[in-house]
């Protein structure tokens, strides 16, 4: 039944655009043209749609700015995060000037210039002073932000530790995170995916003396002002560890480890107070009742970001940033590998 | 100098011509096993586009099920079978549709099909030549691909499903059957589809390089040769030299598929099993896929960029403005494009003085990048603009360039990409500065020179018709994504359904499928004025757009060796439109220079 509807509609498009190439053709014959010949009337038409299209692009983007920029990540939960989008911030602000600078221009030369039989175009080839402009002015704007930018990330690669961090490894799997905490002697015990055996989900290697204080947990829970040092495996396939409120992120490489340092600025419960988020869970909360889904509190999390197989878009876990106290006290309630194995 | 050597040439191709006048056709040699230059790109460009038309429907399927996720569409069941049972897609035939179309797209659609149509078609046309170097190889350049599509679309059919880890196909994923199913059979035909791919491609390449080199006519030197030459030949060589890794990448996967070897593979756990594999490196596939696979996106985008510096000059009645600066930037991209590959590699552990290196030669891209797209928009200023089909495609190309080019300001900082990589604000970007871009310079090459593959000429109004619906959708399916990236939404999700954080993110996916689905619909007017004026279009004059270069010397009907006579001779570059001087707006390549005329 479907299949027959289908088949009308697709025989009653084709005939549509029969009729209208039809009334094309003949309305250029009774103007003494052919079809395809590009009139005055055709140049100016289109010279307009151009000009209305370009006041539309630029007209919609800032629309889009003021209805969107609310849904994308609040403010950042992390030191360096801050100088991420301050970063950010000056970049989008150059692109966003270029943007509506150039484009109008496009388009308003398409109009401007749209052409008639009666006039010539100018015959201008090529003008070195001009081209020398614009490779320079790009050039030197780019050398600025090419100069930021590498600050930036030299810093937030090698941080400078005034204070020991925390150490802790994150372990993905498909599709589920594992954490690791390195224990009193702040150090993680050898692991190897080799060593997985029954209770020994993640292969620590219990002959290490460095190991039997590692807590294996499936939250993670940070103290709030400490720079955390976080190490990364992988089980399977590449997963990355994706924080999008601490603007981090690292690849988790099966047969190696990678590293990522921040430090966490804001506790959740701070965060769940901002007034940016607290009107972003209020939507959110809208939308979601009206759906008939549990209300939703603002939490950290961390996502897999690295395409892993059938349920990569729901590999989560869980991510509390909390006072000293009550991550001591989280800790201590956590079994130690010596515990459980 | 010379002239000694362009004499050589011209006597060469003409000879040519005499092997050619005892030809006799039959439909096999004609339309199948062509060795002319023109039928070849015929060849190439529909299939090419019975490819995007897959590809685009692709897209429209998993677009539903991200705007609507969960919800049942009994379409997903008629088209995906057991993969959407009760009308919701599987996740593994999400990830599936992705890869595919991002492959199709990639290789199938802008890769032969645009390079592979408008290089054999006009390569040996605009530099005067009877056809390509070997006309043999170019056939079997073009079996190749028709095989490698074969097996492209025989691998959706496979029962495990086809290749599902994405177009960049990143071991351990793809290289274990147990990771996930269209790790199996369907990656095995990816991996034979993509051989034949790159081997076709080789052969067209190198056809290409030595036929812009040795077949030009006496008087076409190198700075007189149409930017559409130079882009197409720059193109070949960026192919050759970079698809030959990708080639061995593929070869090492492999080998750690069915041999047991452990080139990227290490101390992995699978479904419960414990591999042996033991010492290689996930990473080293992503070094050599990159070394292609940043070229590859100049080797889709300097041919559509080629196209409509073409265009966009004749249609302006304006000489292209800065012609050696826009060769210049060329071979500018091209040799950058070989040391930026780590920029899709920043948070994958490398050293982060890489990281830095690599930002730096990324950024300098964007030099001449806005050197070319400021010297289109100097070439509309004071022009006389006709708006053809094809100009218009070719202003929007400039607009998708300046649009996406931007973003690639944003993530080819190492800084900035950590929290943006493998997001859709990636999704969004790629496919305007290259998928869009891309498109619309094929597009352009298609309403241009339509007329010099079929003799008959495409109807105007359709054309306009499609441009500004194609246009509308295209950034309203893609600039909203810049957004939801921002929101920190990873790409190849299948559902954002799983977290609170996107909930808000729904209604920009709805609008987001819409045009999608609005944008796609509007590609079968396209397709309907192809065939359509195919057969019944009103029948091409010689030179319909008062074009200077000699493609629109040779007649109408095409003939084996192009110029019934002999080559003609060049005199002039091919960009003189409304020279002062002359009373028609345009002098092709073919007029002397009067006494005492400045070349340019
Ligand atoms: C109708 C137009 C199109 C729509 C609606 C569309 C939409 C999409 C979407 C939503 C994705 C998935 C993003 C993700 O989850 O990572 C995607 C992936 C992709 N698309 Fe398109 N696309 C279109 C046209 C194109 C074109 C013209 C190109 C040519 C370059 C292209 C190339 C790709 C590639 C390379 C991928 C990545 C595949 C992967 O992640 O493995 N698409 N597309
Ligand atoms: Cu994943
Ligand atoms: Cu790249």
């Amino acid at each position: 039944m479907s299949g027959i509807m289908t088949l009308i509609v697709l025989v009653l498009a084709v005939l549509t655009a029969l009729q209208l190439i039809r009334i094309f053709e003949l309305s250029s014959k009774a103007r003494q043209t052919a079809e395809y010949e590009v009139t005055d009337r055709d140049n100016n038409n289109q010279g307009w749609l151009m000009l209305l299209f370009g006041f539309g692009l630029i007209a919609s983007f800032f629309w889009m700015l003021n209805a969107w920029l609310p849904v994308t990540l609040p403010k950042p939960a992390s030191a360096h995060g801050t100088d991420y989008d301050n970063l950010m911030t000056i970049s989008m602000l150059v692109i966003i000037a270029m943007f509506v600078l150039v484009q109008p221009i496009l388009f308003y030369f398409a109009w401007k210039y749209r052409g008639a039989k009666d006039r010539k175009a100018t015959y201008y080839e090529h003008n070195n002073r001009l081209e020398f402009i614009w490779t320079i002015v790009p050039a030197v704007v780019l050398a600025v932000l090419i100069i930021y930018g590498m600050t930036t990330w030299s810093n937030v690669m090698n941080p400078k530790n005034e204070q020991e961090p925390l150490v802790i490894e994150v372990y993905a799997q498909q599709f589920k995170w594992t954490a690791r905490y390195a224990g009193q002697d702040n150090q993680l015990g050898y692991a190897n995916v080799r060593l997985i055996k029954d209770a020994n989900v993640i292969g620590v290697d219990t002959l290490d003396t460095k190991g039997g204080d590692d807590k294996i947990t499936t939250e993670i829970h940070l103290p709030v002002g400490r720079p955390v040092l976080f190490k990364f495996r992988s089980q399977d396939v590449i997963h990355s560890a994706y924080f999008p409120h601490f603007r981090a992120q690292m690849n988790c490489v099966p047969g190696m480890t990678t590293q990522f340092q921040f430090t966490p600025t804001v506790t959740t419960a701070e965060m769940r107070q901002d007034a940016e988020v607290q009107a972003k869970v209020a939507r959110i909360n809208k939308i979601r009742t009206e759906k008939g889904l549990e209300a939703y509190a603002y939490d950290y999390v961390l996502l897999c970001n690295k395409i892993c197989g059938s349920a990569h878009y729901n590999m989560q876990m869980n991510i509390v940033v909390e006072s000293e106290a009550e991550y001591a006290k989280w800790l201590t309630e956590q079994k130690t590998v010596a515990e459980t194995l | 100098m010379a002239d000694h050597a362009h004499d050589h040439a011209h006597d060469h191709a003409h000879d040519d011509h005499h092997d050619h006048e005892h030809h006799v056709d039959n439909f096999w040699t004609k339309y199948v096993f062509s060795i002319d230059h023109k039928m070849i790109a015929k060849q190439f460009l529909v299939t090419g586009m019975f490819m995007g038309i897959i590809g685009v429907f692709m897209s429209m399927l998993f677009r539903l099920q991200l705007a609507w996720p969960g919800e049942s569409f009994p379409i997903l069941e008629t088209f995906l079978g057991k993969w959407a049972p009760d009308g919701v897609m599987d996740p593994n035939m999400y990830l599936a549709l992705v890869t595919i179309h991002g492959t199709i797209m990639v290789f199938f659609v802008l890769t032969a099909g645009l390079s592979g149509t408008f290089s054999n078609l006009l390569i040996p046309l605009q530099i005067g030549a009877r056809d390509m170097a070997s006309g043999f190889l170019n056939m079997i350049s073009y079996w190749f691909f028709a095989a490698s599509s074969v097996v492209m679309v025989v691998s959706l059919f496979v029962e495990t499903g086809p290749a599902s880890g994405g177009w960049t196909v990143y071991p351990p994923l793809s290289a274990l059957p147990q990771a996930m199913p269209g790790s199996g059979a369907g990656m095995t035909l990816w991996l034979v589809s993509m051989t034949l791919f790159i081997a076709g491609s080789l052969i067209g390449s190198l056809n290409y390089i030595v036929t812009v080199i040795n077949l030009r006519t006496k008087g076409m030197s190198m700075t007189r040769l149409p930017l559409t030459i130079w882009a197409f030949l720059v193109t070949a060589i960026l192919g050759v030299l970079s698809f030959p890794v990708l080639l061995s990448a593929a070869l090492l996967l492999v080998f750690d598929r069915s041999m047991g070897t452990s080139f990227y593979l290490s101390d992995i756990m699978v479904a419960g099993e414990m591999l042996t594999n033991q010492g290689g490196s996930p990473i080293l596939f992503e070094h050599l896929f990159w070394f292609l696979g940043h070229p590859e996106v100049y080797i889709i985008l300097l041919p559509a960029l080629g196209i409509t510096s073409e265009v966009i000059a004749t249609n302006s009645r304006k000489p292209i403005f800065g012609y050696r600066a826009m060769i210049g930037s060329i071979l500018a991209i091209a040799f950058l494009s070989f040391i930026v590959w780590g920029h899709h590699m920043f948070i994958t552990g490398m050293n982060p003085f890489l990281g830095s290196v690599f930002t730096f030669t990324t950024l300098l891209i964007a030099i001449p990048s806005a050197v070319k797209a400021f010297n289109y928009i100097t070439t509309l200023w004071k022009g006389n603009i006709r708006f053809t089909p094809a100009m218009l495609f070719s202003i929007g190309l400039v607009s998708t360039f300046v649009a996406g080019g931007l973003t690639g300001i944003i993530l080819g900082d190492s800084a900035l990409d950590i929290n943006v990589h493998d997001t859709y604000f990636v999704v969004a970007h790629f496919h305007i500065v290259m998928g869009l871009s891309a498109i619309f310079g094929m597009f352009a090459g298609v309403y241009h020179w339509f007329p010099k593959m079929y003799g008959r000429m495409m109807n105007k109004s359709m054309g306009y018709l499609h441009f500004w619906l194609t246009f509308v959708s295209a950034y309203g399916v893609f600039f909203p994504m810049h957004f939801t990236g921002l929101a920190g939404l990873p790409r190849r999700y299948y559902s954002n359904a799983e977290f609170p954080i996107f909930d808000e993110l729904q209604d920009i996916n709805v609008i987001i499928t819409m045009f999608a689905i609005g944008g796609g619909i509007a590609q079968l007017i396209f397709i309907f004025n192809f065939f359509y004026s195919m057969w019944r279009g009103p029948k091409a004059p010689q030179n319909p757009w008062n074009s200077n270069t000699l493609e629109w010397t040779a007649p109408v009907e095409h003939i084996h060796g192009n110029w019934p006579g002999a080559i003609p001779e060049v005199h002039r570059w091919a960009y003189d439109y409304s020279k002062p001087g002359y009373d028609e707006d345009f002098v092709p390549q073919t007029t002397p220079l009067k006494d005492g005329e400045h070349a340019h």
